[in-house]
């Protein structure tokens, strides 16, 4: 069976086409393609440029994926889009295309959450089959797991999501989000030596993120180090690392360490409560290889592992909400089209997961 | 010194205090390599203080807790400090705490045992007169749930928050002679379900007195509950029951907790 996956969650707009063998052979990727809504340095991206960038990719990258794929209109059985949870306007856009495919070719559509979507991905790439999973990224921060038909959360942000502090911090510091603004930090904060004090939010198993982008763009401004680069005063700061100032790197490094030091504090907390041995990170900030190190010490000190993936499937994508949808379509759920809306309300914990046992 | 078990934060023993024949359970929490070695020191410290502080309190306000032997809060310190200093990797210090050992079963075992119980009964019998029977299995599940309730209002009546409410956090103190009979269950058996509920693992306690912290304890113990004992999750109710009859003043916690629920991200605004 084939299934054509539509994303538009957020800033990228993603399609992708897997198949499942009929044989029940592994699962291929037959296409996978993305393009991102990119803003200047120091700006965000807004839900109606945002649609508007997806609307006019929309049919170039089901186009694109149809030809990398090698397979006409015929040969898809379902057209799976995402439902949400995301951004109202930049959604719309999947879902009219979904929309519009299916009217077009006469095939069922399936709505997906975007969150399932990211672990089922995580799943299907990583082989891990029951792991508890942190889903990071610029619009989500949840500690899931696994029990009775459900991904449940154990664990979640209370106010932002750790991407989202972390891009905003890069829009204070007016770093590039080209590729992506977590990415840059990640680079800058190689540089980064010193330690500054921060919050540490750890309220139960919730964290809390929004006291810390606060406190840290305080610190920039007292710093002067917000606003437009100037770069004979960035080297001067590196050379003298004895000063008590801190530079933009010692900045990004101590908001990575704090901030990934509560998620793997509180994976760890969901690991002990369930007793199980797998972490698999999902999502944008999943990429990030700090996140990532500090992830495997904890769990190679709890004799466990950990499953990432790389960028093209921990960022936003299309074949992750095929797989989902795949998923529910083989047993047996289908979204009628007058139901097949989109809402940026749809909780990881709603959907009753019908292919596990 | 035997390992009970490698929580996330801390490992716990089993050893023994002053004379062989006294148990006790040492609690060692090692530094976190993951963490940046001046963040761990703070916080391992902050916390096993925290811990420490918080127990002797409840032990003189005459709560179910485990008193308190001996703490250190920063095990080969200057040896740490130097490392950090001279920019060495993981050399973060660690803390113990050693307490009074605790004989009996977790309450997230007790639970699990109880619901694997009833389901053998269940499929094993199926007529009418278990009915009654079945009324008083449940009414002693819900009299230990209303037991563990009871336990967290006198908690926070002693001015106390635990911070990390499970079922495995609770501990049903062994009665009798037998009381380190913990491992002996086989699969069906009716498990026990009398006992004292004593709180444990205090690692991220604090003192409070504002229902907004009371209120996130009991948001903590319920989620933790759903995501445990999905079976048993519908009779959560009676937990805060016994939590209402506890103490003056929980009333308003509980009405607070309302709020708290609301608070989860993405959440349908409908209805």
């Amino acid at each position: 069976m084939i299934a054509i996956g539509l994303e538009s969650s957020a800033n990228k707009i993603g399609v992708g086409i897997i198949l499942h063998p009929d044989d029940g052979s592994t699962p291929q990727v037959l296409a996978n393609v993305r393009h991102t809504y990119v803003t200047p340095p120091g700006e965000g991206f807004l839900p109606k440029d945002t649609a508007r960038h997806h609307r006019a990719w929309a049919v170039k990258l089901v186009k694109k994926a149809l030809r990398e794929a090698r397979i006409t209109p015929k040969d898809v059985d379902c057209i799976c889009f995402t439902k949400g949870p995301g951004m109202g306007a930049p959604l719309q856009s999947a879902a009219i295309t979904a929309r519009m495919l299916s009217l077009l070719w006469g095939k069922q559509l399936v709505g997906v959450n975007h969150c399932v979507g990211h672990i089922e991905m995580g799943r299907l790439i990583t082989g891990s089959t029951n792991p508890v999973v942190l889903y990071v990224s610029g619009g989500n921060t949840q500690v899931i797991a696994y029990s009775s038909q459900r991904y449940r959360i154990f664990g979640e942000t209370l106010d932002i999501a750790v991407g989202n502090c972390l891009d905003r911090f890069a829009r204070t510091l007016c770093i590039s989000n080209d590729p992506a603004p977590g990415y840059n930090i990640e680079q800058l904060a190689k540089k980064g030596k010193k330690l500054v004090d921060l919050p540490y939010t750890v309220k139960g198993m919730d964290i809390s993120m929004s006291g810390i982008l606060a406190a840290i763009d305080g610190l920039a401004v007292q710093y002067g180090l917000d606003g437009e680069w100037n770069d004979a005063e960035e080297e001067a700061a590196s050379d003298d690392s004895e000063s008590a100032k801190p530079t933009r790197a010692d900045l990004c490094f101590s908001l990575q360490e704090t901030v990934y030091s509560m998620l793997v504090e509180i994976t760890e907390r969901a690991m002990a409560h369930v007793g199980s041995k797998e972490v698999l990170i999902v999502g944008g900030v999943g990429c990030n290889e700090r996140l990532q190190e500090m992830m495997g010490i904890m769990a190679r000190d709890r004799g466990g592992t950990v499953h990432a993936t790389d960028e093209r499937y921990c960022i936003d994508n299309g074949i992750m909400i095929a797989q989902a949808g795949l998923l529910a379509y083989k047993s047996g759920s289908t979204t009628p089209l007058k139901d097949s809306t989109c809402t940026q309300r749809f909780r990881t914990d709603e959907v009753f997961v019908k292919w596990r046992d | 010194m035997t390992l009970i078990t490698q929580g996330a934060e801390a490992h716990l023993y089993k050893t023994t205090f002053l004379s062989p024949s006294i148990p006790a359970a040492l609690k060692i929490r090692p530094s976190k390599p993951y963490r940046h070695p001046i963040l761990d020191r703070r916080l391992t410290r902050q916390r096993v203080l925290q811990e420490a502080r918080c127990l002797a309190r409840l032990v003189r306000e005459g709560v179910n807790v485990p008193g308190v032997l001996g703490v250190d809060w920063d095990l080969n310190s200057v040896h740490s400090l130097k490392g950090v200093e001279k920019g060495e990797k993981g050399v973060g210090a660690g803390a113990w705490i050693l307490m009074e050992w605790i004989p009996g079963c977790v309450v997230r075992v007790v639970i699990s045992r109880w619901e694997k119980y009833l389901s053998s009964r269940s499929h094993s019998q199926g007529n009418g007169s278990v009915q009654a029977e079945k009324e008083e299995e449940e009414a002693k599940i819900l009299a230990l749930l209303r037991r563990v309730g009871a336990a967290v209002g006198i908690l926070h009546k002693a001015g106390v928050v635990h911070g990390d409410l499970t079922t495995s956090n609770l501990i049903l103190r062994g009665t009798g002679a037998d009381a380190d009979a913990e491992e002996e269950w086989k699969d069906g058996q009716e498990p026990n379900l009398e006992g004292d509920v004593v709180l444990i693992d205090f690692g991220l306690a604090s003192q409070s007195i504002q229902d907004e912290d009371r209120a996130v304890d009991l948001y903590v113990l319920e989620r933790a509950f759903g995501s445990t004992h999905p079976r048993t999750e519908p009779l959560f109710g009676e937990v805060l029951e016994g939590y209402r009859a506890s103490y003056r003043g929980s009333g308003s916690v509980l009405k607070r907790l309302e709020d708290v629920r609301m608070r989860g991200r993405k959440r349908s605004m409908l209805g």
